[in-house]
């Protein structure tokens, strides 16, 4: 990413992969709209699961509370572009006569913002606790937001509690609702297929800011800490103000997609943002090759659009056992197994980086577990990732 | 005073429920260090296998006593429940001990959603209710009364606890476990098979997490799929809480837990004017984690983590 090549090959393959992508809804649509959504929420999927990377893929802090940031996002665009708020508040309603309608262009920089600063208040207790401590309490953080969404109805009504803030604007992009489909020349575009290339820019964005990410001097400090914490500071990194950097920077990422994806619905309630939901978006980066990013958005594409593809095939499946197995059970069978079996044959995960092969793990040819002495509870990952660099590396080995 | 000390009982009963639970997490992130997820689900498919053999018996034999069928039906869903764990042990987290450590974690989660998905095939996606078999008419203790049900659980925990920690510490078994806790290699050379300590360890987890979902099970008089999660996320914060690896932290964790729990719902409308009410139960359990964590990074008992040398 750094350096453009021009590689007639290289050329080739990335304007083949552009037609691909903007033909694809097309495609889709002429199936129906739904497989369109699926794909669209997919991206918005893949978006959460590239800022996940950040925190736990680069600098190595196990977060499941990571839906909480989605959350943040999602209800911010929510109580902004709604009129939950000026029907429930007579002084928000006098001051804004004609309800709150607030730019989407300015609401996304707003759950930027906030979703960062959230995502580093989240962190700053944190950052004394190791491994598995953090999961636990980035897990309790995640819980004590949601259970805030529900409840906060009483006795101001911020959140409407379990029943969700629903009449939520549309995007509008240059005049042009998203919400509607448009026509150009007697050429239908669907609404969703409109949305599809918001969030697939937004998407590339946001690969484009992650690619960069690795190669700067954040991102290798980043990959530092993630190695062996205590070595980075020695070598002088400011382990404290990186952490909360990561923190801030992968929330940030969640943020936008909540409030892309309160628009898109149009409405938000706390199922979206429970705690399976986290644990998803953890398995997306993991199955897919944690730290590395073509592995992050296959394992994020893969995992959301599976269940809604077995929908399509569960169903026949229904039929064949007479309709003894119901299709939404065995959607979740389907799923549970697969991320069982792709573990089990790819444990780096689908597409995992090439210099993870070279495990740095002293005993990789023992057969028993590792100490909590060699191996203080924490992620771990086998070698520095060092993304660009296609020359053999010498791996990265713990001292 | 009539409320503390009924919140007191109540929390005293939930917290030991927790801290059984909270043993099977610690005793297996002690040995490999893995969050098991599944830990939860293991515990919802014993409780709904002693829902089967409960009705199966009040059916066949209706005269038996409550307490006998109880037992039988602990006892099977013990066998079951720890062939279960035994087997997820063995085919989904021993073939990745050397992978990163992150792998076991997924294929945990993936275990946990299939066995939700299996559970609902066989019990089908429904509350169903436990019949209460043992009396019901409470004892008054002060202004508190406390339930034959609420009895029986502390009681059950007490004797469990007295049984693993002589397990652990006094029997070859125990000296074997706490070894491969310390050093799996290095307990390997001395002799110890490390394969079978931490099989032996699923299967203690097991039947301790069957144990307090028949009980949980008893308590509310109500079972059902995804009745795993909630408690298998609270006995693992309590297991955090006190120290994770640590048994006697899992256990003071665990009834901690289970006692902030039941007086904070019980106070927290007075406390707050009205403005929270007993809905924010929840929330206590890990503001507290929070809170603690923060002044004590290894947890209450929890021994300092030695950072790489």
């Amino acid at each position: 990413m750094t350096t453009v090549k021009t590689d007639p090959k290289k050329t080739a393959w990335v304007i083949a992969g552009a037609i691909a992508l903007i033909v694809l809804p097309f495609v889709l649509q002429m199936f129906g709209n739904s497989w369109v959504r699926i794909i669209d929420l997919a991206l918005l999927y893949v978006m959460l699961a590239l800022g996940l990377n950040i925190v736990v893929g680069y600098a190595g802090l196990l977060d499941l509370g990571y839906v909480a940031f989605f959350a943040v996002g999602a209800y911010l665009f929510g109580l902004l572009a709604s009129p939950h708020l000026t029907q429930n508040f007579p002084a928000i309603a006098a001051m804004f006569p004609n309800g709150l309608h607030l730019s989407f262009w300015l609401v996304i920089p707003l759950a930027l913002l906030v979703a960062a600063i959230v995502g580093m208040l989240l962190g700053a207790p944190t950052l004394k606790l190791r491994g598995d401590y953090l999961a636990i309490v980035t897990l309790g953080f995640g819980e004590i937001i949601r259970i805030f969404m529900n409840n906060l109805d009483q006795p101001y009504n911020i959140t409407n509690g379990p029943k969700g803030i629903s009449d939520i604007d549309s995007v509008h992009v240059f005049g042009v609702d998203l919400a509607r489909s448009l026509t150009i020349g007697g050429f239908e575009i669907a609404s969703v297929t409109l949305y599809y290339f918001l969030f697939l820019a937004l998407v590339l964005i946001t690969i484009g800011i992650c690619a960069r990410l690795q190669d700067s001097r954040i991102g290798r400090a980043w990959m530092a800490i993630r190695e062996d914490e205590i070595a980075a500071k020695a070598m002088g990194l400011n382990t404290r103000n990186l952490k909360l950097l990561a923190f801030g920077m992968g929330a940030s990422f969640g943020g936008v997609s909540g409030a892309l994806f309160a628009s898109f619905q149009q409405f938000v309630s706390p199922e979206s943002f429970s705690l399976m939901e986290s644990i998803m978006i953890v398995a997306m980066v993991v199955l897919g090759g944690l730290g590395h990013l073509p592995g992050v958005v296959t394992g994020a594409l893969l995992l959301a659009a599976l269940p809604e593809v077995l929908r399509h095939v569960a169903g026949p499946l229904q039929a064949m056992t007479d309709g003894r197995i119901d299709a939404a059970i065995l959607r979740q069978l389907l799923i549970g197994l697969a991320m069982i079996v792709i573990m089990l044959m790819r444990p780096r995960g689908l597409w995992p980086s090439p210099e993870h092969g070279q495990s740095a793990q002293p005993d990789a040819a023992g057969t028993m577990p590792v100490s909590a002495q060699d191996n203080p509870p924490g992620v771990d990952f086998p070698a520095d990732a060092a993304p660009g660099s296609t020359g053999v590396r010498q791996s990265a080995i713990n001292p | 005073m009539d409320i503390l000390l009924q919140q007191i009982i109540n929390g005293l009963v939930l917290g030991s429920m927790y801290a059984l639970i909270a043993l099977g997490y610690t005793m297996v992130y002690g040995i490999i260090q893995l969050i098991n997820f599944a830990h939860g689900e293991v515990l919802m498919v014993g409780a709904l296998t002693s829902w089967s053999v409960v009705g199966l018996m009040q059916e066949s034999m209706p005269g038996a006593p409550g307490w006998a069928i109880l037992i039988l039906a602990t006892l099977i869903a013990c066998l079951v429940a720890a062939v279960l764990n035994f087997v997820i042990e063995k085919v989904a987290y021993r073939p990745l001990r050397n992978s990163p450590r992150l792998a076991p974690l997924i294929t945990a989660i993936g275990v946990s959603i299939l066995l939700q998905a299996i559970a609902m095939m066989i019990w089908r996606p429904s509350y169903k209710s436990f019949p209460s078999l043992l009396p019901t008419e409470p004892y008054q203790i002060g202004g508190a009364f406390i339930t034959p049900t609420q009895i029986m659980v502390l009681g059950v925990t007490a004797v469990s606890l007295a049984i693993l920690m002589w397990l652990v510490n006094f029997t070859r078994m125990g000296r074997a476990m706490r070894a491969t806790a310390e050093n799996p290699r290095v307990a390997g050379l001395m002799g110890v098979r490390p394969d079978m300590v931490i099989s032996a360890t699923f299967i203690i987890g097991a039947v301790l997490a069957v144990i307090a979902g028949v009980m949980l099970a008893m308590n509310y008089g109500t079972v059902y799929h995804t009745m795993g999660f909630l408690p298998g996320l609270k006995a693992f914060t309590a297991a955090v809480f006190g120290g994770i690896g640590n048994l006697g932290g899992a256990v003071i964790g665990g009834l901690l837990l289970g006692l902030i729990e039941s007086i904070g719902s019980g106070y927290i409308g007075d406390l707050t004017g009205g403005v929270l009410g007993s809905n924010y139960t929840d929330i206590f359990a890990f503001v507290v984690l929070i809170i603690i964590l923060t002044l004590r990074p290894s947890g209450l008992l929890g021994e300092r983590v030695a950072d790489r040398a």
